[in-house]
Formats: structure tokens, C-alpha cells, sequence
């Protein structure tokens, strides 16, 4: 009994942990700009400082929004799609054939995880601009890409481990070339794992900002979090709070419902490439 | 779980067969293999080893964007100005601190929480989806939901709690603003740290614990002395990742304080020289020093963990 209780209080107290910044932000939203002006303290609106659903329409109705929401779409899904692409090649070859530098690319692969991001932004800045791909979607791609293939690898090759590889031998023995064993058996039941590793590299694409504001210097090309930085000016003390915390609830709601549907594969990917090292 | 368990076992069965006699067969495994890879390494390097030594051969150089033509050798001259500028080392000091705190309030919290989740038996779903909004949520919105909650105008914490006065300005000095800076930080990647203890903890045999439990060991005996120990693999990966993190620590300074108060980090100060002030040469130097003092940090972890094992096997 005294467990029981116990584990409800810890209950509690995660579901405040990770929900009470959640719902301020979100209770921040429909505080009216006036009443944020003057000064609103306190968790909800104040009687009369609501603002209902103005701060959204005003998000939405944002030229520079909405095309940061753009860019920040188109940019992480082609990321996403490149990066799991040649992520998978890669983890196949990792966790089924032997051959020459295995090794060295484990290595590169953490070493890259473990890179300090903003000791790239200089030369990168330099680079982008020498050879024209400085403040577009390109620029940022390549980057997203190169920095989330190795979670996907690993995630991937723990995947791939668990895979019955007597099946890719049973086809090989009826006459399949290792690609078409690859392809035709091996491809649909990798899926779920190519999945996973989708949604992680989804996350860091959409949660990236060093890349975001440093590699673009308009709006063609800025993603969400580098906008709404941005949204006014330098100054960190004196914000539209209350329009950027609508801001922030709309950039956060594909992130919920991923969550909200794929949970259960999103706490597997994080934890398999971890404990089976 | 377990037809998954069976099927590694089968699966390892093949690997641990003597190799292929059939060396063509072998030899086209490898190309096969190098093939199916090359993407990968072409694309990770060249977007890090590539600009790394760009950024080594322009530190070399008093170069700034402003006035490229100026571009000039200089030698070691930008090392020598970064590594005896007291902002540098006020910076890394930042930093270091910022790791250790932040790590080690994480480790404590993140394994209350892997604890709670281990023993529950329902609303697993609630759970699981709540820990991973923190996760999954941009560290900039995060920064911002901070900084409103401790701003004196319009937060909430100063009426939360009762030894403050509503008019405290958090971001008015540096201890209270470094403190908020890590609340973010500490708030946005415990889960992770938990979902990465938890996957640990599910690691240690129950009936070692059963067992310790008969033979009269406390709660603390049983933590310390059979729990802990047997997940020190999954600590050390939580912590070695956590840290490296953490000592890169950028978007949540950028976002709440733009480094006021000295609470710059040394990701942050590259970044001003940089992308700021247009300073190429000094920037790439400190492009150079950060990279490496990130190698020291990773390989401080890898070995203090290393000499940790080493005495946990003379005990036993």
C-alpha cells in the first residue's frame, strides 16, 4: 500500500514535470498583447486579458510564419527521406556483411554525434556562400542530413540485428543475388525500424536552430525556430509574449501528434542503439 | 519480446560459422558492403572533416568578411589571442559548469523517473507520451516557455514561490539567469536521460534483487550495491551523451539571454565571432579549440568511467 501510494506521487510528479511548461505556454497563448504589455504575471489569463484565439489568427496570418512553417516541412520531411535512405544501406551493410573499414565507419559515426555543431557554422557560412547554396533549402538539407545519419544508423543497425537473416539466406539459396535477397525480403520487415529512425531524425531536423539561423539570412529559406527567434528584433526582454507563445504552440503540434501516434516506436529507437551499444 | 530474444540467438548463429571458403563470394561481400556505405561516409565528412580543416587552415589567417581582402598569415597568433583572453576562459568555465550541474541533477531526477516507470503497471501510454513532449519539443520553444515563466512581467514563478518578490528580475544578474538557463535545459532532456535509465534498470535481474531483499540488504544496500552497479553500461551511455550535449550547450542561451551577464558558453562566443562580427581567422581558431576541448571532455568521461569499472572488478 505505502509502494502504491508512493508510485502516485511519482506518477504526479512526472506528468507536472513534463506537462506544466506545456500548458504555460499554452495558457500564455490567449493572454491578450495588451495585457501582456502591461504586465499579466500569474499562470492563467487574468479576467478581461484573455485574447481567445486572436494570437493564433495573428500567427497564421503571418506572411514570415507561414513560410517558416513551410520551410521548416519541406526541409526536415526531404532531410528525413534522404537521410534514412542512405542510413539504411548503411546500416544493412553494418549489421550483415563483413567487409573492410566497418569499424572506421562506426567511428566516424560517433565522432560526428558528439561534433560541436557551431565550430562548423564558420567554415560552412564560408563555404554555402563560395559555392551558392548560402540562405536555401539545399544548405540546410545537407547538413540535417549529414548530422542525423548517425542516430539513424545506429538505431537501424540495432533494428536490423533482430531481423531473422535466415530468410535472406532461404532466399539466396533459391537463387536471389544478395540485392534481390536485400530488397524483396529484408526491406519489409526492416520497415518498422526504417520507421523509427524517420521520426528521430524528424525531430532533430525540426528542433535544429544553429544551422537555422546561421546558414540562412531570409525568409526563403528559415526555418521555425531561427523565425521565431527572430520574430522581433534582437532584443530578448521585450517580446510579444503572448504571440510568440502561439507561435511556439503551432510549431509544437506536429511534434505532440507524432508523439501522440508512435509513441511506443520513439522510446524503442531511442533506447535500442543504447543498451545494445 | 521473447520470439525476438530466440531470433538474435538463431541470427548470431550464421556470424559465428567459420568464413565463407568461396572467396569471390567473400570478396563481393566486401565490395558490396564498402558500396552500400559510401554514401554515409562521403556525406558525414563532407560536412565535418571537410570544413574542420578549412576552419584549421583559416585560423591561421587574420581574416575577416568584412574586409576579405586584408586576408593576412598570421600563424598561431589567433590561438595565442583566444587561449589568453579571459572571455575564453570565462566562457569555458561557464560551460564546464553548466555540464556538471545540469548532468548531474539530470542523472538523480532521470532515474527517479526511470525508477517510477519501471514499477508501474498502468498508464504506460500516458507516461511514455508525456516524457517525449519534453523530448521532442524545440529547444527554442522551450527557452522562450522559461523565459516567460520566470520573467517579473508576465511568468508565473515569482508568485509560485513565496520567498520572492513578484518583482525579482531573473534575468537581472548572473546567478538567477544561469539558474533559469539550466532549468530549461535540465527540464527538456531529463526524459531522454530517464527513457535511457529505464531501458537500463529493465536490464537488472529481479531475482538479484529478490535475492538481496532475503538476505536483509535495505532499500540503500540494494540501490547502491546490487541496482547501480548492475546498470553501469547504460549510466555511462546516458551521461557520456547527456554531457557532450550539454557542454554544447547554445539555443537556450541564444534564446534567454543572448549571453548577458557572462553567461556566454564557448559555443556561444564562436558563434558571436563568427556569424556576428564576421571574424573568420579568430573564429575558426575558436572553431578549432572548441572541437577539441569536446574530444577532452568525451575522452575525461570515457576514462573516469574506465577507472570506475576497473575498481568495481577488484572489489568483486
Amino acid at each position: 500500500m505505502k509502494q502504491k501510494i508512493g508510485l502516485g506521487v511519482g506518477l504526479a510528479a512526472i506528468l507536472v514535470w513534463c506537462l506544466l511548461p506545456v500548458a504555460w505556454i499554452i495558457s500564455l497563448s490567449f493572454k491578450s498583447q495588451d495585457a501582456v504589455s502591461n504586465g499579466s504575471e500569474g499562470f492563467l489569463p487574468q479576467p478581461g486579458g484573455g485574447a481567445g484565439w486572436q494570437n493564433y489568427s495573428d500567427v497564421i496570418g503571418d506572411d514570415q510564419f507561414r513560410r517558416a512553417i513551410l520551410n521548416s516541412i519541406g526541409i526536415s520531411l526531404i532531410a528525413t527521406l534522404l537521410s534514412v535512405v542512405i542510413a539504411t544501406l548503411a546500416a544493412y551493410a553494418i549489421a550483415r556483411l563483413e567487409f573492410r573499414g566497418k569499424r572506421f565507419v562506426l567511428t566516424t559515426a560517433l565522432v560526428i554525434a558528439m561534433f560541436p555543431v557551431v565550430s562548423l557554422v564558420g567554415p560552412l557560412f564560408d563555404m554555402w556562400r563560395t559555392i551558392g547554396i548560402y540562405d536555401t533549402w539545399l544548405g540546410l538539407i545537407i547538413p540535417y542530413m549529414s548530422f542525423t545519419l548517425p542516430l539513424a544508423i545506429w538505431t537501424l543497425s540495432a533494428f536490423f540485428r533482430e531481423i531473422p537473416w535466415e530468410m535472406e539466406q532461404a532466399a539466396q539459396v533459391d537463387g536471389a543475388t544478395s540485392w534481390q535477397a536485400f530488397r524483396k525480403v529484408i526491406v519489409p520487415l526492416a520497415a518498422p525500424g526504417v520507421f523509427t529512425a524517420a521520426i528521430l531524425t524528424f525531430f532533430f531536423a525540426w528542433n535544429d536552430f544553429v544551422f537555422g539561423i546561421s546558414l540562412t539570412s531570409t525568409e526563403t529559406a528559415r526555418p521555425i525556430p531561427a523565425a521565431l527567434s527572430f520574430f522581433v528584433g534582437p532584443d530578448p526582454f521585450s517580446r510579444p509574449a503572448s504571440l510568440l507563445a502561439a507561435g511556439a504552440v503551432v510549431a509544437t503540434i506536429p511534434i505532440v501528434i507524432i508523439v501522440l501516434l508512435f509513441q511506443r516506436k520513439i522510446v524503442a529507437g531511442l533506447t535500442s542503439g543504447a543498451v545494445k551499444g | 519480446m521473447t520470439t525476438s530474444t530466440v531470433q538474435t540467438a538463431t541470427a548470431k548463429k550464421p556470424r559465428s560459422t567459420p568464413k565463407a571458403p568461396d572467396s569471390d563470394r567473400a570478396r563481393a561481400e566486401n565490395s558490396l558492403g564498402r558500396k552500400l556505405v559510401a554514401p554515409a561516409i562521403v556525406l558525414m565528412l563532407v560536412v565535418t572533416a571537410f570544413p574542420m580543416i578549412r576552419a584549421l587552415y583559416l585560423s591561421l589567417f587574420d581574416y575577416s568578411l568584412t574586409d576579405p581582402d586584408e586576408r593576412s598569415f598570421v600563424g598561431l597568433q589567433n590561438y595565442v589571442t583566444a587561449l589568453t583572453d579571459s572571455l575564453f576562459w570565462r566562457d569555458t568555465a561557464n560551460t564546464v559548469m553548466i555540464m556538471l550541474v545540469t548532468v548531474a541533477v539530470e542523472l538523480v531526477i532521470g532515474f527517479a523517473f526511470a525508477m517510477v516507470m519501471h514499477r508501474v503497471i498502468f498508464a504506460r501510454g500516458v507516461i511514455r507520451t508525456s516524457i517525449l513532449i519534453p523530448y521532442g519539443i524545440i529547444t527554442v520553444v522551450s527557452g522562450f516557455a522559461w523565459q516567460f515563466a520566470f520573467s517579473s512581467d508576465n511568468g508565473f514563478v515569482n508568485g509560485w514561490l513565496p520567498f520572492l518578490d513578484d518583482t525579482f528580475d531573473w534575468f537581472g544578474a548572473y546567478d538567477s539567469s544561469i539558474v533559469a538557463i539550466m532549468v530549461s535545459e535540465i527540464w527538456k532532456t531529463t526524459p531522454f536521460m530517464s527513457l535511457l535509465l529505464l531501458a537500463g534498470l529493465a536490464q537488472v535481474s529481479e531475482d538479484m534483487i529478490e535475492a538481496a531483499k532475503v538476505d536483509g540488504a535495505t532499500w540503500f544496500q540494494r540501490l547502491f550495491k546490487v541496482i547501480l552497479p548492475n546498470m553501469r553500461a547504460a549510466i555511462m551511455v546516458a551521461v557520456l551523451f547527456r554531457a557532450l550535449d550539454a557542454y554544447r550547450i547554445f539555443d537556450n542561451i541564444y534564446v534567454m539571454t543572448a549571453g548577458a551577464n557572462g553567461t556566454e558558453s564557448i559555443s556561444f562566443l564562436t558563434y558571436r565571432q563568427v556569424i556576428e562580427q564576421f571574424q573568420l581567422g579568430i573564429g575558426s581558431a575558436l572553431s578549432v579549440l572548441l572541437f577539441l576541448s569536446v574530444l577532452v571532455v568525451a575522452y575525461l568521461i570515457v576514462k573516469i568511467f574506465r577507472v570506475d569499472l576497473a575498481s568495481a572488478r577488484q572489489e568483486g
